[in-house]
């Protein structure tokens, strides 16, 4: 399994990803120690940033990841439950370190924050606005928010233009928008509509869909300002 | 060239996050030793001052380690990366501290705008001010990798460029001493190509 991440993490770094992004989904749901080994084995491959997220719930777990090679940590439920978290690991690490991810869906026209999304069973309404927890979370030292509008996660039927344009007054801090890229046209909306700073994919490149160097010759050729 | 001539040290300012440092050190065929000890590093080839985190606090380690006194009286190669750069100037705005001085100048937070999030974290292009060996090879406006929300202004130890709201220095040089405010480490081929310039031509 290693072999295929580190495929994978060789294959993104070629075709010119800016940063890559590893859930580790089998260090969340049930708050087992997890081997991270593998976070080295990826560092020896990149020269591009990257982010761990996944099963990071104390300075301790952030300092092992760190420590392996990754640049940054991303923490989801933990933030929520101990907002104080983004607190210690900002002072411990800097902000540049600390992403807070968020999970975010519309419901009776507002939107709200859900937490344990790992697990689909124990999915539930965080009982916060989005905005309210962007702006928090922003307070206690988070360096940036990858927003994942649940909405459209998985459907390919492009970004939440409409929900990111609002979380962009709000955010401060470098906005990464998540959920919902199926084309490169969507890439192009959510630079230019939503004016984020980076918008995170994962379906349309793992299985090809989307080459990156195609999709970022295209945005450069839609005045969007890419590396090339 | 042959990397046995080669001694690098990571200054070990605590707390920073120097394992991608190390790995890219080791993609070139180098080992970097990570060091706080003021007689390795005066004994080294080539010296890194890395830094993640805030002013006060790497000042602080340095003042500790005995170190800030040496810094500036190295004579072989000494690169600063990120707040590494930061930290050669004479002080920061960041907890108004006093820095080593290797280069005069006062570093100052970005001013922020709604279309501007502080930190400057991402890729952004370097322009280039004079020639230096740093960047042999670096086409102009090529792209790095910065994450900061101080930065130095443009002065005569300037070698390049960066514009975020403001110019400011990207990469600085005054004779020995080499910085880059973007993580080269983490900026791909250029920027490994950058660290390899500093081993083998500075």
């Amino acid at each position: 399994m290693v072999g295929d991440i580190l495929e994978l993490a060789a294959r993104y770094r070629d075709e010119g990803a800016d940063e890559l992004v590893f859930y580790d989904i089998t260090a969340s749901p049930e708050g087992r120690s997890v081997d991270r080994r593998w976070i080295h084995r990826v560092a020896e491959v990149l020269d591009i940033p990257f982010c761990v997220a996944g099963g990071i719930r104390s300075i301790r777990d952030a300092e092992e990841v760190l420590n392996f090679g990754a640049d940054k940590v991303s923490i989801n439920t933990p933030a929520l439950t101990e907002p104080a978290l983004i607190t210690e690991l900002a002072r411990r690490f800097g902000t540049q370190c600390v992403v807070v991810g968020i999970d975010s869906r519309e419901e009776d026209g507002n939107w709200c924050v859900y937490q344990f999304t790992g697990d689909p069973d124990k999915t539930r309404a965080a009982g916060l606005r989005t905005e309210d927890w962007i702006i928090e979370a922003q307070r206690r030292g988070a360096g940036e928010i990858v927003l994942n509008c649940m909405n459209q996660d998985g459907v390919r039927r492009g970004y939440d233009l409409a929900q990111l344009k609002v979380m962009r007054v709000a955010a401060t801090v470098p906005l990464i928008a998540s959920g919902g890229a199926g084309t490169p046209e969507h890439f192009r909306d959510v630079f230019v509509q939503a004016g984020v700073d980076g918008a995170l994919a994962a379906s349309v490149f793992h299985s090809g869909a989307i080459n990156i160097r195609t999709l970022k010759t295209y945005l450069r050729g839609e005045g969007i300002e890419v590396r090339p | 060239m042959s990397t046995a001539s080669r001694e690098v040290v990571i200054v070990d300012g605590g707390g920073a996050n120097i394992a991608s440092l190390n790995l890219a050190l080791q993609r070139l065929g180098y080992t970097g030793q990570l060091s706080s000890d003021p007689a390795t590093i005066r004994a080294a080839s080539h010296v890194i001052l890395p830094g993640v985190g805030a002013a006060r606090a790497a000042m602080e380690r340095l003042q500790k380690a005995g170190l800030v006194n040496l810094i500036p009286e190295l004579k072989q190669p000494v690169l600063g990366i990120c707040l590494g750069l930061q930290l050669l100037f004479e002080s920061s705005e960041e907890d108004d501290v006093t820095c080593l001085g290797v280069l005069p100048g006062r570093v100052r937070r970005f001013a922020p705008a709604p279309e501007r999030p502080i930190p400057h974290m991402g890729w952004n292009q370097i322009t280039r001010r004079r020639d230096s060996a740093l960047l042999d090879g670096v086409p102009d406006d090529s792209y790095f990798y910065f994450v900061h929300s101080y930065a130095a202004d443009v002065s005569d130890d300037t070698i390049a460029t960066a514009d975020y709201g403001r110019p400011f220095t990207a990469v600085a040089g005054r004779d020995n001493f080499y910085a880059a405010q973007f993580h080269p480490e983490r900026s791909g081929p250029l920027g490994a190509r950058i660290l390899e310039n500093f081993l083998d031509r500075c």
